[in-house]
This record gives C-alpha cells, structure tokens and sequence, in this order.
C-alpha cells in the first residue's frame, strides 16, 4: 500500500470524531461508500488531510441497520450517504434529506445490495420527487430532461426561474444507474479490472488506474518502473483527450461552431493514434492490476513526440485566438461564477476546484512516480468563472504536453507487468489518482481464489455535481448548457 | 399595355422563384458555413432533401394540442409566400403590389410570428413558452427598426410601396444616399436578428436552454416541421430581397421583356450568391451574444436607423 494512504478501523464514535478533527483541521472529504462483504457490513469515508489519505472503515455489527452522518460537516455527503442508504439500507442518522436518490423506485427491489433486498413493485415515482420549491411573484418551474435535445447522458434539471433569470437549480440524478458496486460482487479480478474501466468512459484509464492501485495495495506489491510510466502516459493522453474535447465544445456552446471543429479534429487526431499505437481509442484495458497491457514500441515514442509538438503549436494558436475573441470571452467572463469560498466548504478538486482557488493536483502534491520526477505545474485560477474553467483546461492541456514529453524523454527501460499473487481473501485497499477530471478513488476487497468480495469505483462527480447547483443562481437561463459544460460532470460515473 | 392576366402571371411566378430557391439559398449559406469551418458540405440542396424526408414522415401530434398548433405552419408558411409575391426580386411590375406596401409586409411577418409563438405555447412545454418568450422580446424591438429602414427609403421615393421605392432607387442615376448607408447597415442587423442568425440565436443548436427559433418548433414533427423550416428559409431569401430591392436594386426591370427579366434574374442570382458568403463569413467568425445583449445589439439597429431616417432630412433634402 501507498505510504499516503491509510485505512482506519473506527467505531462509530471514532467515525464521527475522525470526521470532526478532519474538518477542524481543514481536510476535506473526498469520498464516502457502503460495502457489505461476506465478513464486513459497514460504511467507509476517505479524507485527504495534507496529501495524504485517511479511509476511515466503520464496522456495524449485523443488528445495526444505521451509521452516523457526517453531512453536517461535510456537505458534500449528502448525496454519497443517501446513496448509501438507497443501495444498502443503511439509514444516514442525522441526515436531514430522507428523500432517494439513485433510486427512482424502477428497479423491482429496495436495498438492492443489503442482506435481504426488499421486492417493490414498480412504481415509476419519479414524477413525484419532491423538489424544493421556490414561490413568489413571477417564478415559475421549467424542468430540463432527462431526454434531452442533443445527445447526450441522461439527467433532470428543474429550474426555479423568474424571467430568464434563474432562482435555484436542482439535479435529479441516478438514471444511468448500472449497478457497478453489485457488480463488483464476486467478480472475477480480469471482469471487474475491466468493469472499472467502463464506469466512465471518458474516464477510462483514471478509473482503472484506481481499481489497480486498489488491487496492488491490498496484494502489497510494486509494480514495474517501466509500468508507472507508462500509466503516466495513458493519464495525460486522457486528460488531453478530454480537455481538447471540453474547449471545443464550450466554444460551441457560445455559438463559435470554428473552435468546435478544430479541436473535434485534434482529438480525432490523437484518438486514431491512440488506436494506432495501443490498440484503442480511448485506451481502454491498458492499465491491469500489475502493470499495463501494452508497450510503447520505440517507433511509437518518436511519433509521439512529434505530434505532440505539432499539437501543441496549434493548440497556443487556438489559445491566442480563444482569448482575443471578444465575443466569445464575453459569454465566459462572469459566467456561473462559485467562489473560492464555497469551492472550499465543498471541498472541491479537479479542474473546477482549481479554477476556483482550490489547490491541489495529487501529480503534484503526492510523492509518486512518474510524477515525482516531472515537477507537476498545477493550475491555479480564482475567479471561478467560466473563463477561469477554459483557462485551466488551456494550462493543463500544455502542461499536459509538456509532461507527454518528458515522459518519453525519460521513461526507463525494463518489464511492463509483474505478477499478481492470488492475495489473502478478506484484504483491502484503496487507490487514489488525479484523473482528468478530479479525484477518482477506488476501493476493492478481495476474496478467495481471484476474485473480489467487494468494490467501489468513485468519480469526482460526486463531489462537483452539487457545486454546479451554486454556480447557476443568479445567471440566466440561456447560459446554462455552457456553465454546465464548462464543468462537464459525468453522469455514468456518479449513477454507478 | 401588357394583359393582366400575363402580368399577374409573372407575380406568381416570381412568387414561386422565392418560395422554391428559398432552400437552395439556405444550403448556399451552409455550405459557406460548412467550407469556412473546415468541413465537408452536405450539399446546396442538403436543405431540399431534408424538406422531402419531413414531408414523407408522419406528423406526431402532442396530447391535447388545439387546432390552432396545427393550424400554425399552414398560416407561417402562406404569410411567408403571400410575403414572397409582395417583393419585388425580378420585376417591378407587380399588379398586386398596390395592395399590399411595406407597412403591410411587416404585419405580415408579425401575423407568422404571433402564430408561431401562439403553436409554440399551445403545447404547453417549458421550451416552447421560453422560445415564444424569446422570440417575441426579439421581434418588438426589430420591428421597430425595420419600420424606420422602410420609411428611410420610401421617403426618397415619396411612396412605401416596394415596387415603387425599388423602381426609384433602381432607375436613378447612381447617386450615394448617406441614408441609405445607415439603412443598409441597420437592416442587415435586422436581418440576422429576425432569421435566428449568429450573433442572436444559433440555427445549428441542440441546447434547448439557448434556443430562441428551434424552441419554438421542438414539438413539431413531419409535414408541419417541413412547412415550418420552409417558411423560415422563404423569409431569409425574402428579408434578403427586401435588402436587394432597397439597396442594390440594380438589374430589377419594370417592364416584363424576355431580356431584361433574363438580365434580371442572372444579376439577382449572383447578388444573392455574393450575400450567401457573406453572412456565413459573419456567422462564423461571431460568437453568440449573451441573451441579454440581443437589446443592445437591436437598439444599435434601431440608433442606425434613425440616424439614417434623420440623415435624410439633414443631408438629403
């Protein structure tokens, strides 16, 4: 296991007391699951405190169908815990939301991950959610999706409006609901490494970096040099990939369909050389608990390195030309702002935490290889506006190749995989990376020959989704779809 | 003297020149938009196979929609071509004009309008409210202005029919009206706001939160749809006419021979394939206004048209 994570085995008075000195000291959530196992029924929440990661594990005793809240301190809980409670039963005390949240009462069970998961009947309630109103002269309701116009990922905005200008947000979430932590049960360690990798798609390498890192801390081995290199790689490609993607479309959504095109081209450009020089598009299955899947060939790191060069030429270019246009910085200037005040209540990371004052990249901030060597520049805006958001997604995507290259200038030679033990059933661990879009953490227990008795994929989104819902008040309805796509939250990711 | 007959004859028939090249204009303009993005075009006649496949498809009808959602597309698409016969494109010599002048014309487009925006709310959808919402806060302030270009120049030909001002201004000896600059300036704001162009709205969005035109047409499916996108590209070659017929009218005969109507319809031709370009050229380099910058962006329409308006008595007189 990574020496900056460690996992803590609490009571309940120890669960509440970790959180309350955790929040008193300045740490910040970053996570928070259920599990129940063969040997194990309880609840985990992961908090970074000075680079380094706290799980606190709380055990309940099989008469216990509750755990204490810690939404009062961490308010991003909220949702995490009532997820908890609609997967496993397991009450939240203390939480004051009792309403679901991924379930949307159409699965056929309640509690479908408890002991004894209850049959329901089909009721479709979803037209009844109760969301918090807003009343006075003028305001009235306009409910957005899940279907939308585009396509897109499914999810329900409801908007509390007078005029054009928005009052309030609320997100109904949930309908990509997928059942990965049920799926984890039991699974084969090849099924689930891959499982992990399909929990977001855009995500793919982030998540399944997590699952493997989980893996090899519960087996406590290292994998190759030459392997954690080559996961650097395949992180930073993803990151260029998706933030090429992200700055396009932003301009889109501004009405600038040029800067669309361009970047939809570059994108292209490097998917194909994904594809090319690794075997997929989006480098899916390439990271497994022990290594990577596949090498770079020596021609291969010429080519890279070319590229991403030739990319980054054009993406100063486009740079230049997205901040002289007037039209376009004046959709983004001011636009959904969240503060650096409440980007830190929530406890936020990623690109919109670092756009609003927040710092923190675990490239940086954590001792690993191959980062320790490359001297991470994080990206840091205060402003929190949309502008803010495109200028780290420009920051990063040119550190990004700055790193790319760096990487191929150094990478040691040597093997790409080591060999995975079958482990000691009933062992845990936990991994945490910086995927593009924040902090993806995954949990895994092993079980008996190869397989897993538990697992958690945990994507950023949980964190950020309820952070859009205070960037959008006071901005008027039309300037939505760019806020939020200036966040680009998954969906997939945060419905498990 | 000419029959009536034949006379009305080649109104209709101008009429339906608009009404049919209509979407051959509108593919010229997304191909433009398409070429200067560096995309492969669908084609100039993308817009005609489109119009077809509506067609063929089966009109879906929302639960409790009235009859007046049906209703709609018929009344925008008959105001859109009545609108089309009233413009002078090729010849002046239209015996229906007397009835119907440019204060007419733009009642005309405010009855397509006020039905549309009526269809859009009929339903009963947040979207459609918000684009009818939209579409009228954008309307009431073009209005205006397009009625200011108007009467700029029908006071240099002392009438507000069109024939009448395209014949004076066309018959002239080229003279540089300082009114008629403003004017034109003015009314090519009018016509991006008007057609749910870049910088106003965004005709090639899927964002329903953005939309001001499409909102308004999400819950229309089929013949209904195709009738309303036909309607809006017929309005686009007709705001461009009236834009011709005032401003560079040139070519435009009052007399029906077979060589001048030929001259005219080749000069128009490659008028409208010059203006094409050039709002694609425009759409592509602007981004989308903020929603409430679409007042700032009218009031300076409105601003040149008055200046325009006044410049005639200063100057002018």
């Amino acid at each position: 296991m990574n020496k900056d994570i460690s996992i803590q085995h609490v009571d309940e008075a120890g669960y509440v007391g970790l959180a309350e000195s955790i929040s008193g000291c300045g740490g910040r959530l970053v996570a928070l699951w259920g599990a129940r196992t063969y040997g194990f029924k309880g609840v985990f929440s992961a908090y970074c405190h000075e680079n380094s990661l706290l799980v606190a594990r709380l055990s309940l005793p099989d008469s216990r169908s509750t755990f204490p809240s810690v939404s009062a301190l961490f308010p991003s809980a909220v949702r995490m815990e009532r997820a908890v409670r609609d997967l496993f039963g397991l009450d939240p005390e203390g939480l004051s939301d009792r309403r679901p949240w991924l379930d949307h009462g159409d699965w056929g069970t309640r509690a479908p991950l408890s002991e004894s998961p209850r049959i329901a009947t089909f009721s479709g309630d979803d037209g009844d959610y109760p969301f918090v109103w807003v009343s006075g002269e003028g305001v009235h309701e306009i409910p957005v999706g899940p279907v939308h116009a585009g396509i897109i990922e499914p999810g329900h905005f409801r908007f509390q409006v007078v005029g054009e200008k928005v009052l309030r947000m609320e997100e109904r979430l949930g309908f990509t609901h997928k059942g990965i932590d049920g799926l984890y049960r039991g699974a084969s360690r090849a099924k689930a490494a891959r499982l992990s990798g399909r929990v977001s798609g855009d995500s793919t390498v982030g998540h399944a970096l997590a699952f493997a890192q989980a893996i090899e801390g519960a087996l406590e081995i290292e994998t190759p040099p030459r392997s954690k290199w080559l996961r650097g790689l395949f992180l930073e490609r993803e990151r260029i990939a998706n933030h090429l993607g992200d700055l396009g479309a932003l301009a889109n959504d501004a009405g600038l369909s040029f800067g669309l095109v361009q970047f939809s081209r570059l994108k292209e450009d490097l998917f194909r050389q994904n594809r090319d020089l690794f075997g997929h598009r989006l480098l899916m299955d390439l990271v497994v608990p022990g290594g990577v899947a596949r090498d770079l060939e020596p021609a291969g790191r010429d080519t890279l390195i070319r590229s991403g060069i030739a990319l980054e030429e054009t993406v100063r270019i486009l740079e230049t030309l997205y901040e002289e246009h007037g039209g376009l910085q004046d959709r983004f200037m001011g636009t959904g702002v969240l503060s650096p005040e409440i980007a830190g209540r929530l406890g936020l990371t990623g690109v919109v935490g670092r756009a609003s004052g927040q710092r923190g990249d675990l490239r940086a901030d954590l001792n690993r290889p191959p980062y320790n060597d490359l001297a991470v520049m994080p990206a840091l805006e205060t402003s929190g506006d949309v502008r803010a958001r495109v200028v780290v997604r420009f920051f990063e995507l040119l550190e990004c190749l700055r790193l790319e290259r760096l990487i191929m200038e150094r990478m040691p030679d040597g093997p790409i995989q080591c060999p995975v033990p079958e482990g000691v059933p009933g062992s845990e661990g936990v991994g945490w990376v910086e995927g593009w879009r924040g902090e993806i953490l995954s949990w895994v227990r092993l079980g008996r020959s190869g397989t897993l008795e538990g697992g958690h994929s945990h994507d950023p989104s949980w964190i950020l989704w309820p952070a859009l819902e205070l960037a959008v008040p006071g901005n008027l309805v039309a300037d939505f779809p760019l806020i939020n796509k200036s966040f680009n939250l998954s969906y997939s990711g945060h419905d498990v | 003297m000419i029959p009536i007959l034949f006379r009305s004859l080649g109104e209709l028939f101008q009429a339906l020149l608009v009404i049919f090249a209509a979407p051959l204009f509108l593919g010229w303009i997304n191909t433009w938009r398409a070429w200067l993005g560096n995309r492969k075009a669908a084609g100039v006649l993308q817009p005609y196979r489109d119009l077809v496949k509506l067609m063929n498809k089966e009109a879906v009808l929302a639960y409790g929609a009235s009859p007046l959602f049906r209703l709609a597309p018929y009344v925008v698409f008959g105001s859109m071509g009545l609108a089309a016969g009233l413009v002078p494109t090729v010849s002046t010599d239209l015996p229906f004009g007397p009835a119907a002048d440019a204060i007419a014309l733009v009642g005309i487009f405010a009855l397509a309008r006020v039905f549309m925006a009526l269809g859009a709310m009929d339903i009963g959808t947040p979207f459609g409210d918000i684009g009818a919402r939209r579409e009228m806060m954008i309307a009431f302030l073009a209005e205006p202005a397009t009625m200011m270009v108007l009467f700029t120049a029908s006071l240099i030909s002392h009438s507000t029919s069109l024939s009448t001002i395209a014949e004076t201004l066309g018959t002239h000896h080229f003279t540089l009206y300082p009114s008629l600059v403003f004017a034109t300036t003015s009314f090519f704001l009018i016509i991006l706001a008007e057609n749910a162009r870049i910088p106003i709205d965004n005709p090639g969005t899927h964002l329903e939160l953005t939309m001001i035109h499409e909102a308004m047409l999400l819950e229309y499916s089929g013949r209904h749809l195709a009738l309303m996108e036909w309607g809006s590209a017929v309005k686009l070659l007709v705001y461009f006419s009236i834009g011709i017929s005032f401003f560079i009218p040139w070519g435009i005969t009052p007399v029906l021979s077979k060589e001048e109507v030929l001259k005219a319809f080749v000069l128009l031709f490659l008028k409208l394939a010059l203006l094409g370009p050039l709002l694609a050229v425009l759409e592509s380099l602007l981004a989308k206004l903020r929603l409430f910058r679409a007042p700032e962006f009218l009031a300076a329409a409105y601003l040149l048209a008055v200046i325009a308006f006044l410049s005639h008595f200063i100057l002018e007189v």
